[in-house]
């Protein structure tokens, strides 16, 4: 056995086929616990570290959004549990620049560390092998390097509320000059200069990750398996791999750009004779809307690699769970194709607001809007699959459903703000907030919560509880409604993001009762979460074992053992059709399924 | 992988993924004992899926390379565009004739890499090493010239936009004169001009906010040093390598990505030298 396997492992039949037939192989190497399950090279293992990871940072990152919530119910009172050992001197009550930090930290710790690993990092890394037949990522060094870059950007991030000033509190935007004058305020210090390492060590993890996967998916297919048999969660991983490393050098660049504004003075993004908190005046010619290109340049496609290859796994868990094939499988994947092509030339409309030349405002409102014809026709191919289905409401099943339904409604409030003249009005204001909200946790946390639930048989070998599957899953829905619907109404009331105390303005104390509705479905909703920790947890130890093939699913996947051994399968896979062969009478025997692996 | 399974994927061998190459399995058997050679990962069906994974993977990598400088080119497009009066005086201020040296520097080494990938492929063991010494020394060089580039312009003041501190021949109207005085003592002179010609700037005083040409040029040279550096590391490693008998007719892949990885930091260099040297 060479050098891991996942925990928990040696509980299906078939595993010791494969441990016998790799041992020869590599009789050579025995790794200790170390080797195994901490320096592991196993694609498996791997992603069930990103996964624990993302996790934990959920946590993490759901903690700091409720702090924010709470200013905005109770603005100025002490803050609850925490508060007295935090604030002790003010009485537990927060300060503004705390707040500034609290948002800023929110947003970076759930893009970077929560949303992106937890699809390419955790799924990506477990499904690519197994569902394309092989034997492990074409790089697995570089792979257990992309996951141990994650680890410098935690200590970063989390490492930045101790320093003088605390964490950075310019957004996660970053926008000069607040990120790039040092006096700017409290956060810009050093934890605004941690702020910048950790992203670039999250891009240089990802970087790594997503040249790994495009290599695999493109040379380590098994036999049979054509890019027209890939299941749609590889396609999604495939175009999100194509996106991360095409975008995110940029912003690596840019980063590195700002890094060396706060460090030697080259003043990339800071304009001449600027006076900020009575320093020097600043020397130089820069420009500060180059930033925000850069940025945008990548956190635009960013913001679809947060979620296509959700897109990916939630049609493979519709098909599975109605029983049919996945209507328009191929328009499938040319909508993912099309929303990311579309994706790199629309970064400008987050910058409408900033100032540009009208005539280019047209041309990014133009291919924001068209956007929405290929988000359509995944909607409407997602609806016809589960049309006239045999629909089996499982956990996965209706984290699935909840995700399309969640993204019509993130989709279409994204389409307000891609016009120029409405988004004038709402740009900064709580309807973005509720927007990409509905996108990035309705829709992409949703599909997650989804896959964890499909998939987690065959990481582990046991089933998730489906009963507290679907107490967590009926409580983060409504609880997620009832935080983020308002929020809308928020935005279209007028109330700036960003602000510590919004009420400071008269015009909006009016919305002080919603907020504290706001915020207290919030925290319904984050403890919700404990419920899918536990289950998680428990589960691994005692759930109930299973087979091979839980689910009556037709991917790669299910062939191997649950969970599968170094080298994934224990006899050689070969694809012989598509991945959605549900309810074809030509089936042999008495099934509605037709697995890949199947040679009839 | 059984012997039975492992002939099952060999009738799919057309595809170019049938064969698991990692066909016998005895329990404790020499590992090196079958028919695999000792630079096969096992993961891979085959030799040649291994050098295409790697070589896809260095190509992939190289696209995220030109992305990355593609950030700091746009930058210097923009720079440029809405001060060009800072672009036309900054310029002068390079050594244009160590620039050369260095493009030819480097596309030398450039040559001695594409000679080294010819040897490893023809398994000429000595000629390799040669030519990866040769290509790691030429990369010395250049860092080397590089060096006396950049302590001369700090020498001269020439640094990035806010430190930027020009120590001109003559006084200048409207200079900081109290900033002068201090860079000439950083400098070792006691007095306000020096009497060498090379410790000072002739020609026009520079346009405000000049230094924003010295902050990309630092940014640049210097991110495209680091990968130097990088190249020669690698380069090195290969050295040792080539040097055990490593790399022969069958195994050469590291040496192929490696210089696909030289040669782009040499084309980089090749568009650097006249955006930031030869403009006019």
């Amino acid at each position: 056995m060479s050098i891991a396997e996942p925990p928990k492992a040696g509980v299906d039949e078939g595993h010791d086929a494969t441990h016998g037939g790799h041992e020869g192989a590599h009789a050579h190497r025995e790794p200790g616990f170390l080797g195994k399950y901490v320096f592991s090279t196993d694609h498996k293992v791997i992603a069930v570290q990103f996964l624990f990871t993302t996790l934990l940072m959920l946590l993490v990152g759901g903690a700091l959004a409720l702090a924010v919530r709470w200013q905005l119910a109770y603005p100025w009172s002490s803050l609850p549990i925490v508060g007295k050992a935090l604030f002790g001197a003010e009485g537990g009550q927060m300060s503004p620049e705390f707040y500034t930090m609290l948002f800023t930290m929110h947003a970076t710790v759930m893009i970077f560390l929560v949303v992106i690993p937890i699809l390419a990092g955790a799924f990506g890394n477990f499904l690519i092998p197994l569902q394309i037949g092989a034997d492990d990522m074409a790089f697995p060094k570089l792979n257990m390097l992309s996951y141990w870059f994650m680890w410098p950007a935690i200590v970063c991030f989390i490492g930045s509320f101790h320093v003088a000033g605390g964490a950075a509190a310019a957004g996660w935007t970053a926008y000069p000059p607040l990120s790039a004058q040092v006096q700017a305020a409290p956060g810009s210090g050093a934890g605004q200069t941690l702020w910048l390492l950790g992203v670039t060590f999250v891009g240089v993890s990802s970087m790594m990750g997503s040249v790994n996967y495009m290599t695999t998916i493109i040379n380590m297919r098994a036999p049979g398996m054509t890019l027209f048999r890939m299941p749609l969660t590889i396609w999604g991983m495939f175009i999100t791999a194509i996106l991360q490393a095409f975008a995110l050098p940029v912003l690596t660049a840019a980063g590195i750009m700002l890094l060396m504004d706060r460090m030697v003075g080259t003043t990339f993004f800071t304009p001449g004779n600027l006076i900020i908190n009575n320093a020097e005046p600043t020397k130089g010619t820069g420009q500060v809307l180059l930033w925000q290109h850069l940025f945008w340049f990548y956190s635009h496609p960013a913001v679809y690699i947060m979620l296509l290859p959700a897109m990916g796994m939630v049609s493979d868990i519709l098909a599975c769970f109605a029983r049919k094939p996945v209507f328009g499988y191929r328009p499938m994947i040319y909508s993912m194709t099309a929303i990311a092509g579309l994706g790199f030339i629309v970064w400008g409309h987050h910058m409408f607001a900033s100032g540009m030349n009208p005539y280019i405002g047209m041309a990014f409102m133009v291919s924001t809007i068209m956007i929405a014809l290929p988000s359509g026709v995944k909607v409407f191919n997602w609806l016809a699959t589960i049309w006239g289905g045999t629909i089996q409401f499982t956990t996965p099943m209706l984290n699935s459903i909840a995700f399309v339904s969640m993204f019509i409604i993130g989709g279409l409030s994204g389409i307000f703000m891609a016009a120029v003249p409405v988004d004038v009005y709402i740009h900064d204001t709580y309807f973005i907030v509720a927007h990409f909200h509905y996108v990035l946790f309705g829709a992409t946390l949703f599909g997650v919560y989804g896959a964890i639930h499909f998939w987690f048989p065959k990481m582990f070998g046991r089933m998730m509880s489906e009963t507290w599957g679907k107490i967590h899953f009926a409580i983060t829905f409504l609880a997620f409604n009832a935080t983020f619907f308002p929020m809308h109404l928020l935005g279209v009331g007028g109330m700036p993001r960003r602000l510590a105390d919004p009420y400071h303005y008269p015009y909006l104390s009016h919305l002080i009762p919603m907020n504290q509705v706001i915020t207290w479905a919030a925290i319904v909703m984050g403890a919700a979460q404990v419920i899918l920790i536990a289950n998680f947890v428990l589960s691994i130890f005692f759930g109930k074992k299973v087979g091979r093939n839980p689910w009556n699913a037709n991917g790669l996947e299910w062939m191997t053992p649950s969970p599968p051994g170094h080298g994934n399968f224990d006899v050689p896979a070969v694809a012989y059709r598509g991945p959605y062969e549900y309810g074809n009478p030509a089936t042999p025997g008495e099934r509605d399924y037709w697995p890949q692996f199947e040679k009839s | 992988m059984s012997t039975a399974t492992a002939d099952l994927a060999g009738g799919h061998a057309a595809d170019g993924h049938g064969a698991h190459g990692h066909s016998a399995d005895g329990h404790g058997a020499d590992p090196h004992g079958h028919a695999h050679h000792p630079f096969h990962a096992h993961h891979f069906d085959s030799l040649e899926q291994q050098f295409d994974s790697g070589k896809l993977g260095t190509w992939l990598f190289l696209v995220t390379e030109i992305l990355f400088f593609s950030g700091l080119f746009v930058a210097y497009v923009i720079y440029r565009t809405t001060h060009p009066e800072i672009f036309e005086w900054g310029h002068v201020h390079l050594n244009k004739y160590l620039g050369a040296i260095n493009t030819a520097v480097l596309i030398f080494s450039s040559l001695t890499m594409a000679w080294a990938v010819r040897a490893a492929q023809l398994g000429q063991k000595k000629l390799l090493v040669t030519m990866l010494w040769i290509t790691f020394a030429c990369a010395g060089a250049f860092l080397v010239v590089k060096y006396f580039e950049y302590s001369h312009k700090f020498h001269l003041g020439l640094l990035p936009a806010g430190m930027f501190n020009p120590v001109m021949a003559e006084p200048v109207a409207g200079h900081d004169a109290t900033g002068h005085g201090d860079a000439h003592a950083a400098g070792g002179h006691a007095t306000g001009h020096a009497a060498d010609s090379h410790d000072v700037i002739h020609g026009p005083p520079p346009p405000p906010g000049a230094g924003i040409f010295f902050s990309i040029y630092y940014a640049m040279t210097g991110l495209h040093a680091i990968h130097i550096l990088g190249g020669m590391a690698l380069i090195a490693w290969l050295a040792v390598r080539a040097s055990k008998g490593h790399f022969g007719p069958t195994y050469f892949g590291p040496v192929d990505y490696v210089g696909l990885y030289w040669h782009l930091v040499d084309l980089i260099w090749i568009y650097l030298f006249p955006l930031l040297y030869l403009i006019h």
